[in-house]
C-alpha cells in the first residue's frame, strides 16, 4: 500500500485544475515513475497526499505540428511515445534519442516527457536536448495559459516554475529552432539501461560548408539545473570544423557548467566529460561518426 | 477509500473494488491470488513485477491499482493456455536453461512477450535492449537471450 491520502482521475485539464486549486494538499502524478517512487520511499512531501492523475485528459497527449511549423508535444506523452513518433524521429531525431535513453522499457512506457521536465532534475534525459532547442513550456492555471522558456523554467534542483493549481500541458518546439538543425544527444552513464546520466550533452548544430552558421550546446548534471555552453555557443559562429577549433569549443563549454563531485563521479571527471561530449556530438550529428 | 474499477484480466472481463492506495502488483496478488507475478524491488527497477497493459509492458509495483480502469491486463498466468499449457517462449525459457532460481522469469517473459510482438525479428541489441528493464540476479542473462532468439526463430520458420 502506498501512504496516499486519496485519487482524483481528471478527464479535462479544467477538472484538474479546479481539484488543485481547491486542495492544499494535492500532487498531479501522471505516469508515477517518479511521483510514486518518493511516496515508496516516503520523501517529505510527497506522502498523505490526493494526488490527481492526469492521463486521461485526451488534450495532453500526443505531438502536433501547428498552423506555424512548430511542434507541440503534449505533456503526458511517454517516452516510447515520443522516440516513435514519426514527427519527431523526421525532425529532432536526437529528442527521439534522448526519450529512448531513459530507463527501461517499463519505464519509458508509462513516464512522461512532461514529468521528466516538471520534476526539475538537471538529470532529465530529455531536458539538454529541449535546452538546446530553446522549448517553451506551455502551462495553463486558474489565471490562464501562459508560456515560458525552459531554462527560465529551472529554478534550481526540483525547484521550477509552476505556481500551485498550474498544470504543464505542452512543450513547444518552435520551427526555426529546429529546422536546417542536426542535432545528437550522448548520455554518458555507467550502464546502458536503468541509469540516471553522468553527464548528458546534446547539440544542435548548423552549417554551410564546413563552417558552423549555429551551434548549441546543452548540458545535463553539469550544473544544479540542465544549462546552455553560451560562451562556446558565442564563439562557435563562423568557425571551421577543425580538430582544433572543437577543442577551443569543448574547453570554452567549461566556463557555463558547475559540475559536482558525487558518488556516480568526481568533479573532474565531469568536467573532462563536459570538454569531451560536445566534440563527440557534433562530429556524429554532421555524419562524421565516432 | 474504495473504488470501483471494471477491467479485463487474463482475458476475463472482471469489475473490481480497489482501495486508491494499492498498486496493481498488490491487487492481482492479494485480491486475486495471482502470486505469478513477483514483487522485487518495489521501485520499478527490477521488473519481477511486470504485466502486459494494453499490450506493454509495465511495472504493475509503481501502477496504482485504479489505474487498470478500462484497461486489458495480462499477467504471466494469461499467458498460459488454459490447459496449463506453456506458450512457446515459456517452453524455451524451459528448454534454453534461462530458469535459475526462477524470480525474475515471470517479468522476464512478459517483457519478451511484448517485445516479440512489436519486434517479431529481433535483432540482438533489440533483445538486450527490449529486456533492458529486467534484471536477474543469478545473472543468467545469455540463457535468457537464447531463450527469446530461439522463440523468434521458430516463429519465423513456422
Amino acid at each position: 500500500m502506498y501512504q496516499i491520502n486519496g485519487y482524483f482521475e481528471a478527464s479535462t485539464i479544467k477538472e484538474a485544475i479546479d481539484y488543485l486549486v481547491g486542495n492544499e494538499n494535492s500532487q498531479v502524478i501522471a505516469g508515477g515513475t517518479d511521483v510514486l517512487i518518493k511516496t515508496r520511499e516516503r520523501k517529505s512531501g510527497y506522502t498523505d497526499k490526493d494526488l490527481v492523475g492526469i492521463m486521461r485528459i485526451p488534450v495532453l497527449k500526443g505531438i502536433n505540428l501547428d498552423d506555424d511549423g512548430n511542434i507541440l508535444i503534449g505533456s503526458t506523452t511517454t517516452f516510447t511515445e515520443v522516440e516513435e513518433d514519426e514527427i519527431i524521429q523526421r525532425n529532432i531525431p536526437s529528442l527521439a534519442a534522448a526519450c529512448g535513453s531513459v530507463g527501461g522499457p517499463q519505464i519509458r512506457n508509462i513516464g512522461t516527457i512532461g514529468g521528466n521536465v516538471a520534476n526539475g532534475a538537471t538529470s532529465a534525459d530529455s531536458a539538454s536536448t529541449l535546452f538546446a532547442m530553446d522549448a517553451v513550456i506551455c502551462l495553463e492555471g486558474p489565471e490562464g495559459k501562459r508560456e515560458i522558456p525552459i531554462k527560465e523554467f529551472y529554478l534550481g534542483p526540483g525547484k521550477v516554475a509552476m505556481n500551485k493549481g498550474e498544470l504543464m500541458t505542452h512543450i513547444k518546439i518552435l520551427k526555426e529552432n529546429f529546422m536546417c538543425f542536426k542535432g545528437h544527444y550522448i548520455k554518458f552513464s555507467q550502464r546502458k539501461a536503468m541509469d540516471i546520466a553522468t553527464l548528458g550533452c546534446s547539440i544542435m548544430v548548423k552549417t554551410t560548408g564546413n563552417k558552423i552558421d549555429e551551434l548549441k550546446i546543452a548540458y545535463g548534471v553539469a550544473g544544479p539545473t540542465p544549462i546552455r555552453a553560451t560562451e562556446a555557443e558565442a564563439i562557435a559562429k563562423g568557425m571551421e570544423i577543425t580538430t582544433e577549433n572543437l577543442d577551443l569549443i569543448g574547453e570554452k563549454c567549461l566556463e557555463n557548467a558547475s559540475a559536482r563531485d558525487s558518488w556516480r563521479a568526481s568533479k573532474a571527471f565531469r568536467q573532462q566529460l563536459i570538454r569531451e561530449l560536445p566534440k563527440r556530438a557534433i562530429k556524429i550529428a554532421l555524419g562524421g561518426g565516432e | 477509500m474504495l473504488k470501483t474499477i471494471n477491467c479485463t484480466i487474463n482475458g476475463k472481463v472482471m469489475e473490481l473494488q480497489v482501495d486508491v492506495r494499492e498498486s496493481l502488483l498488490d491487487m492481482l496478488r492479494n485480491r486475486l491470488h495471482l502470486t505469478g507475478t513477483k514483487q522485487g524491488c518495489g521501485v520499478g527497477e527490477c521488473g519481477a513485477c511486470a504485466v502486459l497493459i494494453d499490450g506493454q509492458t509495465l511495472d504493475s509495483c509503481i501502477y496504482l491499482a485504479v489505474w487498470a480502469d478500462g484497461k486489458d491486463v495480462v499477467t504471466i498466468e494469461g499467458l498460459t493456455g488454459t490447459d496449463g499449457s506453456l506458450s512457446d517462449l515459456q517452453q524455451n525459457f524451459v528448454d534454453k536453461g534461462a530458469i535459475q532460481c526462477g524470480f525474475c522469469t515471470p517479468g522476464f517473459v512478459v517483457s519478451a512477450t511484448a517485445l516479440l510482438d512489436k519486434k517479431p525479428n529481433p535483432t540482438k541489441a533489440e533483445i538486450r535492449r527490449g529486456l533492458s528493464g529486467n534484471l536477474c540476479r543469478c545473472t543468467g542473462y545469455t540463457k535468457i537471450l537464447d531463450a527469446v532468439e530461439a522463440t523468434a526463430e521458430q516463429r519465423r520458420n513456422k
